[in-house]
C-alpha cells in the first residue's frame, strides 16, 4: 500500500475494485465502512460480484470480467474531457502525459459500455466523484492482477491516481491488499527470481555487489524461474530438484493436473511443511516445522508494517523452526552458518536490507514500523510517494484493452472467476482444520446466478460437475444474485473439488500472474 | 481551558468529556458501558460524578468537559448512587463467579467488590436462561447481560457489520440478532468484536471454556497467521497449549487496534492438530517413512550435490512460502543464491 490501513480513514472517497474486502481482509474493511457510514465518504465499487461492499456503494460499476483497463481508461477519459485532471500534479510529479491522452481519448464512455457493460453515465459519474473528492483512495487486490494483463491493470489505476493527484496525501494512493501474513516480507527478502533483498536487481553488477561482499560469495547473475517456469522445469526435465517451504504448488497453482505431472518428474522433491498437504504426498522428504506462535521473527504486512511474532508454545515433536531447517541444510553443504537465533538472521537482514536498516526488534517490540526506515532514528514511512516517486517523475503508462485468454463460447458457455471466501484460507491446510472454520463453510460450492440455475435445471444446493478443457470437478450449487447471469464463482480452498483443476494456465507477461479471475466452464447437474 | 477534578487542575481540549479528561490525569473514575472506540451513551451510570451546581449527578463519560466546571468524583452521594447502580446491574441476571469465564477480568465484578456489595438489596430474577452454545465459536449467557449495549454499538460502529440490536422492552430487554435468532442463523460473521467488548462474562469464546482464565493465562502479543493486514492480537496459553485468542479491550495498537475476523480470533486451532507433522519423513519404496533430522538432511544434502554436480545449479529451485517469517525468507533465498548458487526461487505473491 502506498498509504497506510489507518490513514484509509481519512478517504472522502475510495474507488474499490477487485477485491471482496469484507471476507478477505474483513478488518481493513472496518475502516472503510465507518469512513462511509461515521464520515460520509463515498464508495464507487467496481466489481463483477455483488459483494457485500455494495450495500456502502454510492456508484456499482458491474464490468464484465477482464474489462479492467477498458473502464479505468474510461474513467481517466472522462475526466481529461470534462477538465477534473489535476495538472500542477501532471506538470510538477509525472511525464508521458500526452502519450496517455493519446491513448485514452478512444475509451469514451460508449465504447468503454459495449467492452464492460458498464452503462456510460455510470462512470461519469464514477469519475467525477473520484476526481473532485478531496482525498480519494484506490484499494485493489487479486482481482485486478490475476489476468494475462494484470501488470496494466495495476498501470491503469497508477495512472488514474497520478492524473488526478490523488496520492502521496493522507486518504489518498494505491493501495494493494495482500492476502497473506508475510507476502509483502517475502518479496522485500527478495524471493523473487530477479531481486536481491530491497528489490535490488540480480542483473546489475553494482547491487549484487554488496550480497557477495556480505555472504562471501560471487552471485548469480541470470534471473531465475518465475513458478510456472519453475513447474514448466520440472515437467520438461531441465529442474531436477525442487525445495517447497511452506507452498502448496499442488493446490494453489493453475491446471493442477500439468503441475502433478510435473512434479512427479523430479528427482528430489522436499516438502517442508507443518502439515502433510497435497504436494508433500508426492515429495522424496517431508521436514516438519514449528508453525505460527511456534517460533520467533518478523512479518511485514499489507501495509509495509515490519511487525513481531513470538514463540508462545513449543512445536511438535521433533519439528523445528525454517530457519534452523534451512541452516542446517547449508551448512551440511559447508556454507558454515552460524546464526543463534531468527533475531541475529534479522540483523544480518537489517545490514543489507536499506529499507530494514532502522527497525530492530527492540523498536518494534509494542508497535510494528513501516518501511522504509532507513536508520534506528527514522520513524518510518506511513505514506509513500509525498514528495517524489521512486524514480522521480511518476510515468504514465499506456495501456490498451485486451481480452482474456480464454472467454465463453458454445462448449463451455460460463466464464468462471475464482477467489477467497471469508471462512476459509487459500488451501485450507489451516483454515479446514479449525473447528469454527470448518463449521461455516464444510463444502466446496459454486455461485451460479437464478437465471443460468434455471435454465439448466439446477436448484439450490443440487451436486454439480463443472468441467473445463483441463478438468473437471464436483460442487453443490449456491444458487444467488452474487455472480451476474453468465458468470459463476467457485472458491479454491476445497482439495476434493479444486477449482485449480479447471483453470487456464496464462500468465500476465511481466508479473506471470495466472488468470484466475477468467477461464470458460461449463455446468452440468450430477444424476 | 482547565476543568477542577477533585481539586485538581487539570487542561483539556475543546470535545473531551470528563471522564477523558479525568483518565488522562490519573483520576480514577470506573466505567462500564462506556468503550474509547465507541460512542458514549451513558446508560450504566455507574462513572457518575458530581458537578458544581449541576441539579443532578451527571454520567462523567457523556458530558462534554466545559471550562471551569468543578468535578468530584468520590462524594458519598457519588458513591451511594453508583453502589445502587451496581445493585440493580447485579439484579439483572444470574451472576455466578464461580464458574464465569471472565472472573477476574470483568468489570462488575470489580464494581461489585470495590464498593462492598456483597448482594443486592433486591431480588434476582427467578428464570434462568438457557445457554446459546450451538455454534463452535461464541457461547452467549444472556443470564449475565448487563444491557450495556457495547456489543450491538461495537457490531455497528467499530465492524460495522449491523448484526445485532436491542431487542424487547422492560423485563424483555435483550440484546442480539434480529427475531432473537441465534449467532450462526443470523447474518453475524462471527468477527467477534461483540465478545471483545463485553465487560461482563455474557459472551465468551467456546472452545476456551473451563481452560483458564483470568490469571491462569498467559498472553503472548502475536501477529495474526492469516491474511496480510497484520492484526496484532494475544495468544492465550496454559500448559503450553494455546487456550484461545483474545485482543486488548483498549489501547490496543494498529492496525487493528483490537479488531480481529473469524479466522484471526477463532481459527488457530490448528496449531495443535493432531496432524501436525513430528517427525522427518523419507520416501522408502514409495511410502514416506519416518526417519531422524541427521539422515534427513544428510540425504537432501547428498542429492542437491549429486545434481548440481550433474546438472548445474540451474536445475534446482525452490518456492519460499508468503507465510514464513522475514528471516526464514531472506535464508531460504540466501540458500538457493549463495549455497547452490541460482536465482530460481520464487513463492506464491500471485496466487
Amino acid at each position: 500500500m502506498t498509504n497506510s490501513i489507518t490513514d484509509l480513514g481519512q478517504a472522502d472517497c475510495f474507488l474499490i475494485t477487485g477485491t471482496n474486502t469484507t471476507e478477505n481482509h474483513p478488518v481493513i474493511s472496518t475502516f472503510i465502512k465507518r469512513a462511509v457510514t461515521q464520515r460520509g465518504a463515498k464508495l464507487i465499487l467496481a466489481d463483477p460480484r455483488n459483494i457485500e461492499l455494495g450495500k456502502f456503494a454510492a456508484i456499482w460499476l458491474r464490468q464484465k470480467p477482464g474489462s479492467d483497463v477498458a473502464w479505468i481508461n474510461g474513467l481517466m477519459n472522462v475526466i481529461i474531457s470534462e477538465g477534473l485532471l489535476n495538472e500542477k500534479f501532471v506538470a510538477e510529479r509525472t511525464e508521458n502525459f500526452e502519450a496517455l491522452k493519446n491513448t485514452v481519448a478512444k475509451y469514451t464512455p460508449e465504447y468503454v459500455e459495449k467492452i464492460s457493460g458498464i452503462p456510460a453515465e455510470d462512470l461519469k459519474k464514477a469519475a467525477r466523484l473520484y476526481a473532485k473528492s478531496g482525498a480519494s483512495a484506490i484499494v485493489y487486490a487479486m482481482g485486478i492482477t490475476q489476468h494475462i494483463n494484470g501488470t496494466d491493470n495495476v498501470k491503469s489505476l497508477a495512472n488514474l491516481s497520478m492524473l488526478t493527484g490523488q496520492i502521496g496525501r493522507p486518504g489518498t494512493g494505491v493501495n494493494p491488499l495482500r492476502g497473506q501474513n508475510n507476502v509483502q516480507g517475502a518479496c522485500d527478502m527478495a524471493c523473487l527470481p530477479g531481486n536481491l533483498p530491497a528489490y535490488k536487481k540480480v542483473t546489475e553488477a553494482a547491487d549484487r555487489k554488496p550480497f557477495e561482499e556480505a555472504w562471501g560469495v560471487s552471485l548469480p547473475d541470470k534471473p531465475g524461474l518465475t513458478i510456472p517456469k519453475i513447474i514448466d522445469g520440472a515437467g520438461d526435465g531441465t529442474v531436477k530438484a525442487l525445495y517447497v517451504m511452506g507452498e502448496n504448488p499442488m493446490m494453489s497453482d493453475p491446471d493442477l493436473a500439468h503441475v502433478e505431472k510435473a512434479l512427479a518428474n523430479l528427482d528430489l522433491l522436499i516438502v517442508q511443511d507443518i502439515f502433510l498437504n497435497e504436494t508433500g504426498n508426492l515429495a522424496h522428504v517431508v521436514l516438519p516445522t514449528a508453525g505460527w506462535a511456534e517460533k520467533d521473527g518478523t512479518y511485514t504486512n499489507t501495509e509495509r508494517r515490519v511487525q513481531r511474532i513470538r514463540k508462545a508454545v513449543n512445536a511438535p515433536g521433533e519439528s523445528k523452526p525454517d530457519w534452523e531447517v534451512i541452516t542446517l541444510l547449508a551448512n551440511k553443504l559447508g556454507a558454515g552458518w552460524n546464526y543463534a537465533s531468527a533475531q541475529e538472521v534479522f540483523e544480518e537482514v537489517r545490514k543489507v536490507t536499506v529499507s530494514y536498516a532502522g527497525i530492530t526488534y527492540d523498536r518494534i517490540e509494542s508497535e510494528g514500523i513501516q518501511w522504509p526506515c532507513p536508520n534506528t532514528e527514522h520513524p518510518g514511512t506511513p505514506i509513500l510517494h509525498a514528495a517524489a516517486f521512486t524514480r522521480g517523475k511518476g510515468l504514465f503508462s499506456v495501456c490498451e484493452h485486451i481480452d482474456p485468454a480464454e472467454l465463453p463460447d458454445s462448449e463451455y458457455p460460463l466464464l468462471l472467476s475464482t477467489g477467497r471466501i471469508l471462512y476459509q484460507y487459500h488451501t485450507a491446510t489451516m483454515s479446514r482444520r479449525s473447528k469454527g472454520l470448518v463449521s461455516r463453510t464444510p463444502q466446496p460450492f459454486v455461485e451460479i446466478h437464478p437465471e443460468d440455475a434455471a435454465k439448466l435445471g439446477i436448484a439450490h444446493g443440487d451436486r454439480i460437475e463443472v468441467s473445463s478443457r483441463r478438468g473437471a470437478i464436483e460442487v453443490v450449487a449456491e444458487v444467488n444474485g452474487r455472480c451476474d447471469k453468465g458468470v459463476v464463482f467457485i472458491p479454491f480452498h476445497y482439495s476434493e473439488a479444486a477449482v485449480n483443476r479447471l483453470t487456464n494456465a496464462v500468465f500476465d507477461p511481466v508479473a506471470n500472474i495466472p488468470e484466475y479471475k477468467v477461464s470458460a466452464v461449463k455446468i452440468k447437474k450430477v444424476a | 481551558m482547565v476543568i477542577t477534578i477533585d481539586g485538581k487542575k487539570c487542561e483539556f481540549a475543546a470535545g473531551q468529556t470528563v471522564y477523558q479528561v479525568a483518565k488522562a490525569n490519573g483520576i480514577y473514575i470506573p466505567v462500564l458501558c462506556h468503550h474509547e472506540q465507541i460512542k458514549p451513551v451513558g446508560a450504566c451510570r455507574v462513572c457518575v460524578v458530581e458537578v458544581e451546581k449541576a441539579r443532578s449527578l451527571v454520567a462523567s463519560c457523556a458530558m462534554p468537559a466545559e471550562d471551569g466546571m468543578v468535578v468530584q468524583t468520590n462524594t458519598p452521594r457519588v458513591l451511594s448512587s453508583r453502589k445502587l447502580s451496581v445493585e440493580l446491574l447485579m439484579t439483572q441476571g444470574h451472576h455466578k463467579c464461580i464458574t464465569c469465564e471472565s472472573s477476574g477480568d470483568c468489570v462488575l465484578q470489580d464494581l461489585a467488590y470495590s464498593l462492598g456489595v456483597e448482594s443486592p438489596r433486591f431480588e434476582e430474577p427467578a428464570a434462568y436462561r438457557e445457554l446459546e452454545q450451538a455454534n463452535e465459536m461464541i457461547v452467549r449467557d444472556m443470564n449475565k447481560c448487563v444491557l450495556c449495549g457495547l456489543c450491538v454499538r461495537a457490531c455497528n460502529e467499530v465492524q460495522v457489520n449491523q448484526v445485532l440490536d436491542y431487542t424487547g422492552r422492560g423485563p424483555t430487554a435483550a440484546v442480539g440478532p434480529a427475531f432473537g435468532l441465534k449467532y450462526e442463523d443470523s447474518d453475524c460473521v462471527f468477527c467477534g468484536e461483540c465478545v471483545r467488548v463485553c465487560p461482563v462474562g455474557a459472551l465468551f469464546e467456546k472452545q476456551g471454556r473451563f481452560q483458564g482464565r483470568g490469571d491462569d493465562l498467559q498472553k503472548v502479543r502475536n501477529t495474526c497467521a492469516y491474511c496480510g493486514v497484520g492484526c496484532q492480537l494475544d495468544v492465550n496459553i496454559k500448559d503450553n497449549r494455546i487456550v484461545k485468542i483474545t485482543t486488548p479491550r483498549e489501547g490496543a495498537p494498529a492496525p487493528n487496534y483490537g479488531s480481529l475476523c473469524i479466522k484471526g480470533r477463532f481459527g488457530h486451532d490448528f496449531v495443535g492438530h493432531a496432524d501436525r507433522l513430528t517427525t522427518p519423513l523419507i520416501r522408502v519404496d514409495g511410502e514416506l517413512k519416518e526417519a531422524t533430522w541427521d539422515e534427513a538432511i544428510l540425504y537432501v544434502a547428498e542429492k542437491l550435490n549429486t545434481i548440481k554436480k550433474e546438472h548445474g545449479s540451474d536445475a534446482i529451485a525452490g518456492l519460499s512460502s508468503a507465510r514464513c517469517t522475514n528471516e526464514e525468507n531472506y535464508l531460504f533465498q540466501k540458500f538457493l543464491r549463495a549455497v547452490i548458487g541460482t536465482n530460481n526461487v520464487d513463492h506464491c505473491a500471485r496466487l
